[in-house]
């Protein structure tokens, strides 16, 4: 060694400089970013409820009129279940709840499930799924129109025996080669119906927030 | 840099050492993301952007960088590069953002990034570097778009679909149906039918390199600096 600096200490000086350089860069556009892209979530978010419930239908900021409830045993999945709360003029109107069926073909298939106040489903979309492509996937809207086919049904219409895919007696059609996709499905939209009719007024109170519920 | 020279690096990236079909790297992404002609190029044009501008940074670098750093700082430079793609793909096209999902971070484990630095961007001046990037993503891209297009033909009987994700709402009219009322061919939608389509590709490309045999077979790797 010289008086010059050590080779080892010059490159890593080097290399720390180029890192400086690169997060210097990333934390730049992510400031520049960083609002839209929240932007962006909260849009889609949106518009994913909009498509079940539209938006003259209520009047609240239905985003932040949210609450999770966690644990609850009936929806069989550990994660907490989101629940957007509409209201019309302070009154209910509708719940969206963003729940999990578990039991895909290839794990779980998110869902959003809206029910009004009355105990009716006012549609069903799914969210995310990794289901087979063209086995499981009719459950998307833009393949088929069978998730339509949920909209109008309560826990009245029809009896607990008929919220089953037609091969296990009930009265929702099934797929060609796939039984299992639309059988996961019709059963997370059953549990939500049950979850809703036995929690209604807790539902819609004002603040439920980290509850425990089941 | 010589006119004649510029046409020989866009030959090398985007046909000779196709990065797809000759050098076969980058598969990874190559393979999983090609259900559709809008999925591939919209992953390519991210490819080719990510190349073009860390073959321009390392070149810029070259005489800083000392042989026995070069390869972390390569790393840092391209992870840096796709982030900035990243957010900014998250922030003005974020249903594409979703559709292609992990394979955007991925762009950084794309050996045909780091390799393009080091075989060609750690000696060469700026201009070219940036012309090899820009040929070598041309044809990754290209490659990923004709995939896209057979397994999306042969599928699902469409091409360009979701083109609204890329272009906006104008986008929508794009989309062609070439076989109306297809029944769906799940097999090139499905991991195998990706195989297939480029096992195709790559000897469509033999094919028509055979027809003219004064060319002699391009050698499969190039680095003239080790090994």
């Amino acid at each position: 060694m010289s008086g010059k600096s050590h080779p080892v200490f010059r490159s890593g000086m080097l290399l720390g400089l180029i890192a400086l350089l690169g997060t210097g860069l990333l934390a730049g556009v992510n400031e520049l970013t960083h609002e839209r892209i929240l932007e962006q979530e909260k849009l889609r978010v949106l518009q994913q409820l909009n498509e079940i419930l539209p938006a003259s239908s209520y009047d609240n900021d239905l985003l932040e009129d949210r609450i999770e409830i966690e644990n609850a045993p009936s929806f069989h999945h550990p994660e907490p279940v989101v629940v957007y709360r509409a209201r019309m003029h302070g009154r209910p109107v509708a719940v969206l709840m963003i729940v999990t069926a578990p039991d895909g073909y290839n794990g779980d298939i998110r869902l959003i499930v809206g029910i009004d106040a009355s105990g009716t489903v006012i549609g069903v979309r799914v969210v995310a799924h990794r289901e087979t492509p063209g086995l499981g996937d009719p459950i998307e809207t833009g393949k088929s129109d069978w998730i339509l086919g949920f909209t109008g049904k309560s826990l009245h219409n029809p009896q607990a025996a008929g919220w089953a895919v037609k091969r296990d007696g009930g009265e929702f059609d099934q797929f060609t080669g796939a039984t299992i996709t639309p059988r996961a499905v019709v059963k997370a939209v059953h549990n939500a119906l049950l979850y809703f009719a036995a929690n209604r007024q807790t539902l819609f109170s004002a603040n439920m927030d980290r509850e425990q519920a089941g | 840099m010589k006119p004649g020279q510029l046409k020989q690096i866009l030959a090398e990236g985007a046909w000779r050492q196709n990065t797809g079909l000759v050098v076969l790297l980058g598969l990874c992404p190559l393979l999983a993301v090609t259900g559709t002609v809008i999925n591939g190029l919209a992953l390519g044009l991210a490819t080719m952007l990510t190349l073009m501008v860390s073959n321009l940074s390392v070149s810029l670098l070259r005489g800083l960088l000392k042989p026995d750093i070069r390869i972390p700082a390569f790393v840092l430079i391209i992870a840096s590069v796709v982030t900035v793609i990243e957010l900014l793909m998250h922030a003005f096209f974020s249903d594409l953002y979703r559709v292609l999902g992990i394979f955007i971070p991925l762009i950084v484990t794309n050996c045909a990034i780091i390799g393009r630095a080091e075989a060609f961007a750690s000696r060469n001046a700026p201009l070219p570097s940036l012309v090899d990037g820009f040929a070598t993503g041309l044809g990754f891209c290209l490659t990923l778009v004709l995939l896209g297009a057979l397994r999306e033909l042969t599928g699902h009987g469409t091409l360009l679909a979701g083109a609204s994700m890329l272009f906006g709402e104008s986008g929508r009219g794009l989309t062609l149906t070439i076989i109306p009322n297809h029944p769906g061919f799940l097999l090139a939608i499905l991991p195998p039918g990706a195989f297939f389509g480029l096992a195709l590709l790559i000897a469509a490309r033999n094919a028509w390199q055979a027809r003219k045999p004064a060319q002699t077979v391009a050698p499969l790797i190039v680095d003239r600096h080790e090994t």
